[in-house]
């Protein structure tokens, strides 16, 4: 009897840490404007929602969080070389349809200003402030060559691995990739 | 509720959101809401077309009663009733 229950309360228990929750969890693999703009305009939406709001950033995605003021200490060659062909920041990520050499992205630019839209800036900004958790690769960041000095002032800027991003994923009720 | 009734409504809170698209006014519906207490009316002016959807959903899924909407020229006013 007494083992019975010991065996259900270990079975509660195991069903309660994969317990889906009001939350959402983003893989944000991209690293162009359009789809960084969906990816922030529905991660802050969430949080409207009073979904609980985990973003796991790697790969291309990874270049909007670089700090365009900041410099990154001692880089290896190749990281450095890296480094310079990708985008850094917000500032200088392309469109993934229709850039044609940066007119079609000033356009866009302008039209989401007449239309009030926010910027990506003030998207990530926004997000901070509603505790929207950014969780960043850290196999990426090594494989693009950043540093973490050379990353965006976040409040709650976490690394690290996929086992984070399925643990948070396997709790959420919305789960996407963009 | 009639578009009579609602027009007659002296809201507790009025949230004015016109100068932001999606998601700004549900963000602004959310934080407003906050500010006032179980059973007071709060009417949040939106120009976005998509918040007409999305505020009865939000409320919805809050439990706050969504009473309806008023369109004006070029904006919306949206009600809802705090739970």
């Amino acid at each position: 009897m007494e083992e019975k229950i010991l065996e259900l309360e270990r079975r509660i228990k195991q069903l309660e840490a994969t317990k889906k929750k009001d939350q959402l969890s983003m893989v944000i693999f991209s690293g162009e404007l359009d789809k960084l703009l969906a990816a922030m305009i529905i991660a802050t939406g969430a949080t409207a929602m009073d979904m609980e709001v985990k973003l796991f950033f790697t790969f291309w995605g990874l270049s909007a969080l670089r700090d365009k003021k900041k410099r990154a200490q001692k880089k290896e060659l190749t990281s450095k070389m890296f480094g310079a062909m990708l985008p850094k920041g917000t500032s200088e990520v392309k469109l993934s349809k229709m850039n044609m050499g940066g007119a079609g992205l000033a356009m866009l630019k302008s039209l989401m200003k007449k239309k009030n839209v926010a910027s990506l800036d003030d998207l990530l900004k926004t997000a901070g402030e509603l505790g929207v958790e950014i969780n960043i690769c850290e196999m990426s960041m090594g494989l693009m060559g950043f540093s973490k000095d050379e990353m965006i002032d976040y409040p709650g800027l976490n690394y690290c691995g996929v086992g984070t991003y399925l643990a948070d994923a396997e709790e959420s009720t919305v789960q996407l990739f963009i | 509720m009639s578009q009579e009734e609602l027009t007659a409504i002296q809201a507790d809170k009025v949230v004015d959101a016109r100068g932001t698209a999606c998601p700004g006014p549900l963000l602004a519906a959310k934080k407003a809401i906050a500010e006032i207490t179980s059973g007071q009316v709060m009417e949040v002016l939106s120009a976005d077309e998509g918040t007409k959807k999305d505020i009865p959903k939000w409320a919805t899924k809050k439990g706050h009663e969504y009473m309806g909407t008023v369109e004006e020229s070029g904006f919306f006013k949206i009600y809802l009733r705090k739970a």
